[in-house]
């Protein structure tokens, strides 16, 4: 029994070791690399050879020439490196993708949201070249940017069910302002790590909050600093040493020594009405905390630890704020943790799979799939001042950013689904995310024009409708998981339930019932409903299918263009990013 | 035989409209057997309900007590059915531990919860690069697949983050439900005379996008709607209505989440359904853990699982259904500041009983103060595998990952020889 525990982590721990091993080869300069180029070269040109006859599309111009500057370098650079994996693995990419593929995936990415109707056609039409690198740019000045990336953080930040005691309201205000103002993101984890105070009036609070819902001395407060921010999961540690790699037990209460000073006050009021005291708000502040932290090792001896940053050391007085010393390490230097972690999660975002996997482990026993791309994009990212919208323009205008979702002839391989690492010679399918789909149908079906509700009415509407999806896991971490991609509650959701059937209900004021009273041929209708949820034109299969629905339906058309409109909402292609 | 189909259709028909839906010729085994009786589906059938304890539970305060040690606790031991003592707040149990085992000597070394509780459901530790079915998933792959008369998920799970299918793919991913028996959207309303021509639209464009070359996961979305149709349209979905059971019952099972989803866990076994797991939170007890257990926690876990495994044996179901107790991890045997037990995989027990497998023992044992194994140590992969031999699946059964790399059930585990006799 023994034995087969140590092959488990034998057989894990020589893999890694094994891909560490050959990753130092590649990134030696001089050795292994410039040879592989070398040989790959010759390859190049057959290929281009080959696949110069086939494909039209590939030869096109890149989509995103309209970069000029630090930017046109760096994704310059990122273009090289991915390239580079492609020859090196001998594959071919994807052909770009068509103009429709690509501005929906745009638009979920981004504004979280599918594009409507006007804007696909407008885009469509659009001779500009450089259309593609201005979207991009209109998008992130788009305020649903701000809300996007606001719900994908406060998601991330304290989780799809906001704990008791902790504001969503705070937290969302604060990242409102972080996105809208572009804020360099060193400053935001500053603000996230060290803040004080009201849980309304500094946001900020309710990330610590959010890990602090019972007194665990910030064990959990420290496990999830480390993931989210730097990427590194050291929660483990907490009982033991890192089993792959070299980190200690002791490492864990170093970090976990920073955050003895925060602690949580809840303050309760009287209610009038019930005659009760109920919560009101929440606060986190500053305690002087003199005791001196200990830890047990395995072996059941106490040892003390001092605050200390990997190696730095921090020289405590009871009146240091500790929070604030952590904070500081933490965005200090060229190429910290924080940027590394922030660019493989944004890469991962757009991608669906990071440099590393999972996205937030990342360590000498994880390699990541590109290094020196990973480690030159952190660097610019922090030479730009931490700027978000500029890392997302890399990204968006990197060549593989506009590929087909389609696998073309020769990359097979590149299959991250089945465990492969990713090589990026092709989009990967996402599913999307429950507030994608919710906001999608939104603007496919207009029913945001339709209600008369104010935007705080529709908020909890959202809000109620996404909580059906979350399940907790009932640990103290509050972590939680979603039933929420493919699966039959989905489904069952998608066919039966309020929202799809609202939105093909062709009541006054809807999409569907504007679009019959309006002018227009059955085709051209068929035809702006695969647009409008789709972002694509029927196939000819698909308007003849269409088009027998509406003879069996001769006597209510409005019947047929109802189910047409379910099917569409239904379809795996309306359900994925891709 | 009555079944509810769309007006104006039968059900075979109107099955066959989701059949051609599909690509290849085994999906038709989603047509049910119209002359099913419902007493052919209720005969012997093999079945697992996993009570799983989110948060890591402290097996030391209910089945391996250390009266007299400094690691003790407030508790005391009391004699049993069984040739075993457990917790004094564990009465009910203690009346059927004749029929359930406690395997006091696992040895696990996840201590983090994710790792914890991917290890224990699937018998493998994390890996970057293939994500492991949970064993849900795979039961359901192993006995789901192979009953062409049940209509309704193979894998469900009751108020319980059991994880995922992994390479299994979507069609064993459980099935999460409420333990109050309420299936969301399950009824077509008043659209049922419409399903079948919705469902002929939507095959062409799925199609389409199946035909793109997009991965699998454009076919994964069409099986899910072929189950969801399944669902929708049966009459098993009664399994699934807890309240339709007398209050009599209701109460001996206990009114909490936990005891509804045990009697809903009964009603889906006799209805076919080969796996079920019913989730019971609030575990990860590092304050206070004392009082929350003896009032909180144990009155609730004892009234479920002695109504259950009394329901079953009453039933003549037990030699058919394991029942597995378990959590990510023990906590630790010294009790900390605060009153709490923190994190412990090195030493802690897990729960096993039914399925023709041997009642009444403790298997292995830790030391004096509960901090270590003395003897032979067991892994998930034991208990799994202990299973799947009550279950009929067979010890050699290989799986393969996405990439073809062999994946033996259970991690190659071998059955506990104490319990299987």
């Amino acid at each position: 029994m023994q034995s087969r525990r140590e092959t488990d982590r034998k057989t894990a721990w020589c893999r890694s070791l094994l891909a560490a091993a050959l990753m130092a080869i590649l990134v030696a300069p001089g050795s292994g690399q410039a040879a592989d180029r070398k040989k790959s070269q010759g390859k190049k040109s057959t290929a281009r050879k080959s696949t110069a006859g086939k494909s039209s599309t590939r030869r096109r111009a890149a989509p995103t020439a309209a970069l000029t500057g630090s930017a046109r370098e760096i994704v310059d650079y990122t273009n090289s490196q991915i390239k580079q994996g492609w020859t090196d693995n001998e594959i071919k990419p994807s052909a770009l993708a068509s103009d429709a593929e690509w501005i929906r995936r745009v638009h979920l990415d981004l504004v979280g949201a599918i594009p409507s109707l006007e804007t696909v056609e407008a885009f469509l039409k659009d001779r500009d070249t450089t259309k593609r690198t201005k979207l991009i740019d209109n998008l992130l000045d788009d305020p649903g940017y701000v809300r996007n990336f606001t719900t994908i953080w406060s998601n991330l930040l304290i989780g799809r069910q906001t704990p008791r005691r902790v504001s969503r309201g705070g937290m969302r205000k604060f990242l409102r302002e972080a996105f809208a103002r572009n804020r360099p993101w060193d400053k935001v984890v500053f603000d996230l790590v060290s803040a004080e105070g009201h849980f309304e009036r500094n946001g900020a609070v309710n990330y610590l909050l959010a890990q602090m819902t019972m007194r665990d001395d910030g064990v959990q407060a420290t496990a999830k600093t480390t993931r989210l921010f730097m990427g590194i999961q050291v929660q483990c540690t907490q009982c033991h040493n890192h089993p792959f790699n070299d980190w200690k037990q002791n490492q864990f209460w170093e970090f976990n020594n920073f955050f003895r000073q925060a602690r949580r006050v809840d303050h309760r009021k009287y209610d009038p009405k019930s005659g009760r005291m109920v919560d009101d708000y929440s606060e986190l502040v500053f305690t002087d905390f003199n005791e001196k932290v200990f830890f047990e090792q395995r072996a059941g001896t106490l040892q003390m630890v001092e605050p200390r940053f990997f190696k730095t050391r921090v020289d405590a007085k009871p009146s240091t704020d500790l929070r604030k010393e952590l904070a500081r390490l933490m965005v200090a230097g060229e190429n910290p943790l924080i940027a590394k972690a922030m660019v493989n999660r944004m890469w991962g975002k757009f991608f669906g799979y990071g440099f590393t996997k999972p996205l937030d482990d990342m360590g000498p026993h994880n390699p990541s799939t590109h290094p020196e791309l990973l480690d030159r994009l952190s660097r610019e990212f922090v030479k730009s001042g931490y700027d978000i919208k500029q890392l997302i323009r890399w990204i968006c205008n990197a060549e593989s950013y506009h590929l087909t979702s389609r696998l073309g002839a020769d990359n097979a391989v590149d299959n991250p689904a089945a465990g492969e690492a990713p090589l990026f010679s092709h989009m990967y399918v996402k599913g999307l995310e429950a507030e994608q789909l919710y906001d999608s149908l939104i603007v496919a079906t207009g029913a945001h024009k339709a209600g008369g509700s104010g935007w705080e009415e529709s908020e909890r509407q959202r809000q109620t409708w996404l909580r059906q999806f979350v399940i907790a896991f009932g640990t103290d971490e509050n972590d939680e998981a979603t039933t929420f991609n493919g699966t039959i509650p989905q489904a069952l959701m998608m066919m039966n339930g309020d929202l799809v059937d609202k939105a093909t209900s062709a009541e006054r004021g809807s999409f569907l019932n504007k679009m019959l009273s309006g002018a227009g041929t059955d085709a051209t209708r068929v035809r702006r409903l695969f647009l409008s949820t789709l972002t694509r034109e029927p196939t000819r299969r698909e308007l003849a299918a269409a088009q027998q629905l509406l003879k069996e339906n001769r006597n209510s058309p409005i019947t047929a263009y109802q189910d047409l409109y379910w099917a569409l909402l239904n379809s795996n292609e309306f359900i994925f990013n891709h | 035989m009555h079944l509810p189909t769309p007006s104006g259709m039968s059900r075979r028909h109107f099955m066959k409209h989701m059949a051609t839906a599909a690509a290849t010729a085994p999906a038709l085994q989603f047509i049910s057997d119209l002359r099913a009786h419902a007493q052919d589906i209720k005969k012997a059938q093999k079945a697992c309900i996993l009570m799983w304890m989110g948060g890591g539970p402290p097996t030391i305060d209910i089945w391996d007590l250390k009266p007299g040690s400094k690691n003790g606790g407030e508790f005391q031991p009391i004699d049993t059915k069984g040739d075993l003592q457990i917790s004094e707040h564990m009465p009910k149990t203690a009346m059927q531990m004749d029929k359930l085992s406690v395997v006091r000597s696992m040895s696990t070394r996840e201590a983090d919860h994710g790792r914890g509780r991917y290890y224990m459901h699937t018998a493998f530790v994390p890996n970057p690069t293939v994500v492991h079915p949970t064993f849900g998933s795979v039961v359901s792959q192993e006995l789901g697949a192979k009953r062409s008369a049940l209509e309704i998920p193979a894998f469900v799970s009751v108020n319980a983050p059991s994880g995922s299918p992994g390479f299994m793919g979507a069609r064993h991913a459980p099935f999460v439900v409420s333990s109050n028996g309420q299936i969301r959207n399950a009824s077509l309303g008043d659209k049922k005379d419409r399903l079948g021509q919705r469902l002929r639209m939507l095959s062409v464009i799925e199609t389409n996008f199946i035909n793109s070359k997009r991965g699998e996961m454009p076919k994964g979305h069409r099986e899910i709607y072929k189950k969801a149709v399944n669902l929708m349209t049966s009459k098993q979905m009664e399994a699934f209505k807890v309240a339709e059971e007398s209050q009599e019952t209701k109460d001996a099972y206990g009114t909490g989440g936990f005891g509804q989803g045990l009697l809903m866990a009964r009603r889906l076994v006799e209805t076919g359904v080969p796996f079920v797991e019913v989730g019971m939170g609030g575990w990860d007890l590092h304050n206070n853990v004392f009082n929350t257990l003896s009032t909180q926690r144990l009155p609730q876990l004892d009234q479920g699982i002695g109504a259950l495994t009394a329901d079953l044996a009453q039933r003549g179901m037990l030699d058919d259904v394991v029942l597995v107790w378990m959590g990510e991890f023990g906590r630790t045997p010294r009790i900390n500041q605060n009153v709490g037990r923190d994190h412990w995989a090195a030493s802690w027990s897990v729960m096993i009983g039914g399925g023709g497998l041997k009642g009444g023992q403790a298997v292995g044992k830790t030391d004096r103060d509960g901090v270590r194994v003395d003897g032979k140590a067991y892994l998930p992969g034991d208990i799994w595998a202990t299973v799947s031999h009550a279950l009929g699946i067979p010890s050699k059964t290989v799986h393969r990952s996405k990439r073809g790399r062999p994946m033996k059930l259970a991690n190659g585990g071998s059955p506990i020889k104490e319990l299987i006799g």
